[in-house]
């Protein structure tokens, strides 16, 4: 194998790997505040369908993926309003919001299946694009690839290295204790919904702007599901969740070349390679670290209701 | 020279430190403060008295910007401040160490700290500043440590740094010594008497009248809400302080009896139990028996295997061997709660909210979850709501349980209330054995002495009954003989004459070493007396 056919299947790897890294480092945001949206699946197709069709009426592929945030923003909003005003319940919230953006996608993209335009441009930086082996794979990316990397240090360095970060843990960890503190609990709970929002719809915008570039109903095919389940085995952690998304992305190109290949395995097995690889390959990395306390944020799911 | 320091600033200047004057705190229809008034001054420990539920957390919470008051004024130096939120109170020079702690458990010591510390603080700026304070008052702390990881005296520690960071003038301690052993307790006395002499004011809340007495020089009493006295405690004593806060004289509670002809009715035998978890202790080959009639008390510091002592008892983790437990001579180590119920055994846990009582059901509905196997609650695998409804009845009428409404949801009953119902349902069974933990925790003292009445008087009707409790006064006035639990150890048992509070707490504290297989009672005494000799 050439060193250029090395580096397609690398590429394949991270553009399959991009838009969970995406959506589930906003999940991972909004579950270390304690609030876990299990709607990521109808925010990200919610999504791909606003960016598909934003971007088709104005030709833009920025607008496109702003639409797509826009989109994923909006449905949080409302997630949030319930969950984090209201004290609803997570969980049914979630599960609705999933329904509720796989309907809507289905209104807004109906007008536009089978249109087709341009993928999102790739860079290009004279010189370093064309060098022979990693110049593609390096700064030959388009602009979602390098926004997913980006975001992973980001939410990384906000976590772990800002009094923002540090306080949205907190009241992962303990709203009741971080409220007598007096600390806004539900304020930021709900920005950190709005930003599990923006990164699902975006995610899904990359889908339908970069990835595969048309829109089809449901094309999330479950993405937003791996996801939610990424951030749990990554135990809440953002390095985790880029080493879990690629391995996922890698575990899909192979399962698609050994059925090219005709290895004699039934297909339907092939196709769950990725699925069971990502989950063993996290489930070991979660294994055995800690002498106690808790991996997940203590208070995921729990409501909280301040007294005034 | 500390008294010179107080009166002195008051002479400087002869405006409280903080005032609240007339303060009105309304939840819907129900006024928990009342037109209530308080001044503290610089140089003090002013002392918070009253029964749960007669305000004082409320009253806390506005001073604390927790809560903002419905009428009424908070003044700093005299002038009107507002307190929104608990940062403005801060900057004014508040803190407050919770009861319950307000730390993140899975975040370390520098982190829960740094959250309400200043912005742009670095963290190597903050670790020099912990430690100083450490170094200064005694308090040191490992900022890199997981909160999870520690002892309540460590947690507490980070509560009382973290305040002291702020510079504050006003420390406001909730029942700051409920969790802590004698030793730890000492400590912190020593670092309040220091930050008084310093001209500090600090607000007291606690229920340990003694306490009270001994470091505090003017006490507020609020009794439904509203302020019913003023006191100087060192001038008062421990009955008299509870009779201002209740209102009446507290009923002394008859002694306990000492000794017993009835037989044995509950017996342990070499019950080794693994630690359920990292957190957890476990069991170590203890050995007890009870007759009938008797009440043995086991102190101990939380944490010690109470919790799983209690579980072993009640059947919720069965023991190894069938023989490990018996009730009235039956071995009951396999067998479940509700069979050790048929037996005759009644459980009282801890915890009064999820695990002794579901918040959420009626009382009625609590009575079937604890006595369906033992009362004629059921009929052809159906309830009986209405024999269920008389028999919640006749506890609420037996223990003066006082509720809104006819049936109750059990979370809506104040701690005392509740642990009353709790226990009386227990108690209407005619229990031949009962096994209570933590019998009165966080309970006012008229409920308290209601409780422990009821368990002297099961006693006399012939029953033996078990008692788990932190409260040493407790134990002293209700049981008969005294073990104590350290590390899943269990003391040898000696009679309540035969010992001391000081010998009790040493051994809570695990001065007695490792339990020596000699004769149960005269090693038991043996020990007690050496350590008395070497306490200071």
């Amino acid at each position: 194998m050439s060193l250029d056919t090395v580096q397609m299947v690398l590429v394949t790897v991270l553009t399959a790997a991009t838009p969970l890294i995406i959506a589930a480092l906003g999940e991972l945001v909004a579950e270390r505040a304690g609030v876990l949206n299990l709607g990521v699946e109808g925010m990200m197709v919610f999504g791909a369908a606003l960016g598909f069709a934003a971007a088709m009426e104005t030709g833009s592929t920025l607008l496109g993926a702003l639409a797509g945030a826009g989109a994923g923003i909006g449905l949080a909003a409302v997630f949030g309003l319930l969950t984090v005003g209201l004290a609803a319940n997570q969980v049914a919230s979630g599960l609705a919001l999933t329904i509720l953006g796989l309907g809507l996608s289905g209104l807004v993209g109906a007008g536009y299946v089978g249109l087709k335009r341009e993928p999102a441009p790739l860079l290009h930086v004279p010189g370093l694009s064309d060098l022979p082996g990693v110049g593609r794979l390096l700064f030959g990316e388009d602009a979602f690839v390098y926004v997913g990397l980006g975001l992973a240090v980001g939410v990384s360095w906000f976590l772990w290295r800002t009094r923002a970060g540090l306080i949205l843990r907190a009241i992962g960890d303990d709203p009741v204790a971080t409220h007598a503190l007096g600390l806004p609990v539900r304020g930021v709970r709900f920005l950190a919904v709005l930003f599990g929002g923006a990164c699902a719809g975006l995610a899904g915008s990359y889908l339908s702007l970069a990835y595969t570039p048309f829109w089809a109903p449901a094309m999330t095919a479950g993405r937003g599901w791996i996801a939610l389940a990424l951030v749990v085995f990554a135990s809440w952690r953002p390095a985790r969740v880029v080493a879990g998304a690629t391995l996922f992305g890698g575990a899909t190109v192979l399962q698609l070349h050994a059925q090219a290949a005709s290895l004699g395995l039934p297909g339907q097995l092939l196709s769950a390679l990725p699925y069971l690889a990502t989950i063993l390959a996290l489930v070991l990395l979660s294994l055995g670290r800690r002498q106690g306390g808790s991996l997940a944020p203590a208070a995921l799911g729990r409501d909280f209701t301040p007294h005034r | 020279m500390a008294d010179g320091t107080g009166s002195g600033a008051a002479a400087v200047d002869p405006r409280p430190l903080f005032g609240a004057y007339g303060i009105v705190k309304r939840f819907g229809s129900f006024t928990a403060n009342d037109r209530v008034d308080l001044e503290i001054r610089a140089g003090e420990i002013h002392a918070l008295l009253g029964e749960n539920g007669a305000g004082k957390s409320t009253l806390m919470k506005i001073l604390y910007g927790l809560l903002e008051p419905t009428e009424g004024v908070v003044t700093h130096r005299g002038e009107a401040v507002r307190l929104r939120n608990p940062e403005a109170a801060r900057r004014l020079g508040i803190g407050m160490v919770f009861q319950h702690f307000s730390l993140c458990e899975n975040l370390t010591v520098a982190e829960n700290i740094a959250l309400v510390m200043e912005r742009g603080l670095r963290r190597g700026t903050l670790a020099e500043r912990i430690a100083a304070l450490g170094a200064t008052y005694g308090l040191h702390l490992e900022p890199d440590r997981p909160v999870w990881s520690l002892s309540a005296g460590e947690r507490q520690r980070i509560e009382i740094v973290r305040c002291l960071l702020q510079e504050p003038k006003l420390l406001i301690l909730d029942e700051p010594t409920s969790v802590l052993t004698p030793g730890e307790a000492e400590l912190l006395f020593t670092v309040l008497e220091r930050l008084r002499a310093e001209g500090r004011a600090l607000l007291y809340i606690s229920h340990r009248l003694e306490e009270v007495r001994r470091l505090c020089a003017r006490a507020t009493i609020l009794r439904g809400g509203r302020v019913v006295g003023a006191c100087d405690p060192r001038a008062e004593s421990a009955a008299s302080l509870a009779a201002l806060m209740v209102g009446e004289q507290v009923r002394e509670v008859a002694p306990g009896p000492t000794t017993s002809g009835g037989g044995e009715r509950l017996r342990l035998e070499q019950l080794s139990l693994p630690a359920p978890g990292l957190h957890a202790t476990g069991l170590r080959a203890i050995t007890l028996g009870l007759r009938g009639g008797e009440i043995l008390g086991i102190a101990g510091i939380a944490g010690n295997g109470q919790a799983e002592l209690f579980a072993a008892l009640s059947g919720e983790v069965p023991a190894p061997q069938a023989g490990a437990v018996r009730i009235d001579g039956t071995p009951a180590g396999h067998l479940g709660v509700n069979a050790r119920r048929r037996l005759g055994a009644a459980f009282v846990p801890e915890e009064r909210n999820g695990h002794a009582a579901a918040p959420g059901m009626s009382l009625s509905e609590n009575v079937i979850l604890s006595r369906h196997a033992t009362a004629p609650l059921t009929r052809f695998g159906l309830v009986r709501r209405a024999a269920a409804r008389a028999l919640a009845g006749r506890v609420i009428e037996a223990f003066d349980v006082r509720k809104a409404g006819a049936d109750p949801a059990a979370g809506t009953l104040s701690g005392g209330n509740l642990q009353k119902f709790v226990i009386g349902r227990e108690i209407q069974a005619e229990p031949g054995i009962l096994v209570v933990d933590q019998p009165t925790w966080g309970v006012d003292a008229a409920a308290a002495a209601r409780i422990r009445q009821a368990l002297l008087d099961l006693a006399a009707r012939g029953s033996a009954i078990l008692v788990i409790s932190q409260d040493l006064d407790e134990l002293f006035e209700v049981a008969g003989s005294i073990a104590v639990l350290h590390a899943g150890h269990l003391s040898p048992a000696v009679p309540r004459t035969g010992t001391t509070r000081e010998a009790v707490g040493l051994l809570m504290g695990g001065a007695g070493g490792p339990p020596v297989a000699a004769d149960a009672a005269a090693s038991g005494r043996a020990v007690t007396r050496s350590e008395i000799a070497h306490a200071p």
